[in-house]
């Protein structure tokens, strides 16, 4: 029962199903901040509209559950409404995959910012506005910064948590590593060493995202505003 | 109180001059009309009415609650006002936007609690705003910045983050940093009240030098010392109203108002 000897046939497979999970997760990283940064302006804006939209796509977003974000995405806007990023259909379903995970991650991203924001005295908010500053320009010279810095081990979990939802994204039809498992199961070939299976690819996902906890943890420390 | 070389020269005047006053003509600087405010069921401003002309210096005192940093806070619309009209150099307040930001560029402001940008060093605290909003070269203000250190005697501490300043080191950058805008006129709200005693003296001679040159200043404090030094014009506030408007002189020796005897009696006692 826990003979290794089927994890290791696959190994090719498996690494290859790894490499996908982490160009999914590096592209929804870059993707999710920049949309959570987005969100996180609006719902702290002066401008009514921009703060009614913030809240509104937090609040669908965060509750509806990502299995079917990212079936929406592939089923509903790829494949019915026909909206592609390429020919290439394991290249659309990558684009997709990172969308959806990346629109759903950053309504957390936005959340857990603006709860960054808030550590950030009103005196500093004052003083850049004393100083001629106009609202977005204070937001990100001298509010973001410093909110940014304040939340760096919080935004850590919600990269971790990014990364293993990208296993969901098997259910977008992208090949990453859970995908790929569930594959090597089906094959009439494999007759036993499930557990083994799963348990090396959780050892890979640690590989993953222990590193990133304690670098997130580290960077925190390194980056800290001194007040 | 300088620990910088030569200390500030704080008589120095002239077209070069760092912190000479942007020129305007001989109408009011600051006019307030009428000015109400609530903060809820408070009435914190009743009908306030206060004119600052060119280079004077205005002192606004009274007992807390009674509406100074909120007047002094309105004039650059940090707190909006319910009615009434503040004119800036002839100008109205704009309501936001960048119209406001354009006005409140030339009104330097300086806090209780110095706010000074914490993830900034002292330097870019300065210069930030020249850079920014002035639209000034990056060698130009470092210059310009560097000037308003050695003035208020913190050119040495240039490249430190305000963390690893005392109290009256952060507040005296906190007060170049208003400068570097060369603003028309200086709002000071309580610059001193979370100051150790021992660091007082080293903000307050850095503002009275100031008040010397021909700064237009606006300063709400309980320093009564600076108010009948460097003072042009007493306000004494109480309860929301401007009860009584002096020179130091008669108002300290001599107030008109009874809420203001009452008020001094208290305060100058020890």
């Amino acid at each position: 029962m826990f003979d290794f000897g089927p994890f290791f046939d696959n190994i090719g497979e498996i690494l290859d199903g790894f490499w996908a999970t982490i160009r999914l997760a590096a592209a929804a990283a870059v993707l999710s901040l920049i949309i959570g940064t987005i969100l996180a302006s609006f719902r702290v804006s002066p401008v009514p509209v921009l703060r009614a939209f913030g809240t509104s796509y937090v609040n669908i977003v965060r509750n509806t559950p990502l299995t079917l974000v990212l079936l929406m995405c592939s089923l509903g806007l790829n494949d019915i409404l026909a909206l592609k990023f390429s020919d290439n259909s394991s290249t659309t379903y990558y684009w997709w995959a990172v969308l959806g995970l990346s629109a759903y991650t950053g309504a957390f991203v936005c959340e857990t910012l603006r709860a960054g924001i808030n550590t950030v005295p009103l005196g500093q908010a004052e003083a850049a506005r004393s100083i001629g500053l106009t609202f977005f320009q204070s937001l990100r010279m001298i509010i973001l910064p410093q909110a940014f810095r304040s939340i760096i081990a919080p935004m850590g979990s919600v990269l971790i948590a990014m990364i293993k939802n990208t296993t969901v994204a098997a259910a977008a039809s992208y090949a990453e590593v859970a995908l790929v498992t569930k594959t090597i199961v089906d094959k009439p070939s494999f007759a036993s060493g499930v557990i083994p299976l799963f348990l090396g690819v959780a050892v890979g996902f640690l590989i993953l995202t222990l590193p990133t906890g304690y670098f997130f943890g580290w960077l925190a420390k390194r980056m800290a505003v001194a007040r | 109180m300088t620990d910088s070389e030569g200390g500030p020269d704080l008589t120095k005047g002239g077209p070069e001059d760092p912190i000479e006053p942007a020129a305007s003509g001989d109408r009011p600087l600051v006019v307030v009309e009428n000015v109400n405010k609530h903060f809820g069921e408070l009435h914190v401003l009743k009908n306030i009415n206060l004119t600052v002309d060119p280079g004077e210096v205005v002192v606004v005192i009274g007992p807390s609650g009674g509406g100074k940093s909120t007047l002094c806070r309105a004039i650059n619309r940090l707190e909006p006002i319910d009615d009434g009209t503040i004119l800036l150099d002839g100008k109205e307040l704009p309501k936001e936007g960048k119209e406001l930001a354009k006005l409140r560029a030339d009104v330097g402001m300086v806090f209780q609690s110095f706010n000074l940008f914490a993830h900034k060093t002292i330097l870019d605290n300065v210069t930030l705003g020249p850079i920014k909003v002035r639209k000034q070269g990056k060698q130009e203000s470092e210059k310009q910045a560097m000037e308003l250190l050695d003035r208020v005697g913190i050119a040495n501490q240039a490249h430190k983050y305000p963390a690893q300043l005392s109290g009256g080191q952060q507040q005296r950058a906190a007060i170049a940093r208003s400068l570097a805008m060369r603003p028309k006129v200086m709002l000071f709200d309580e610059p001193t009240s979370a100051l150790d005693p021992e660091m007082v003296n080293e903000v307050l001679d850095v503002m009275t030098g100031l008040a010397r040159e021909g700064m237009t200043m606006i300063v709400v404090t309980h320093e009564m010392g600076f108010a009948r030094r460097a003072a042009r014009k007493v306000v004494f506030m109480a309860d929301g109203q401007i009860v009584e408007e002096n020179t130091p002189d008669e108002f300290f020796t001599n107030a008109r108002t009874e809420r203001a005897k009452d008020f001094l009696s208290k305060i100058l006692t020890h």
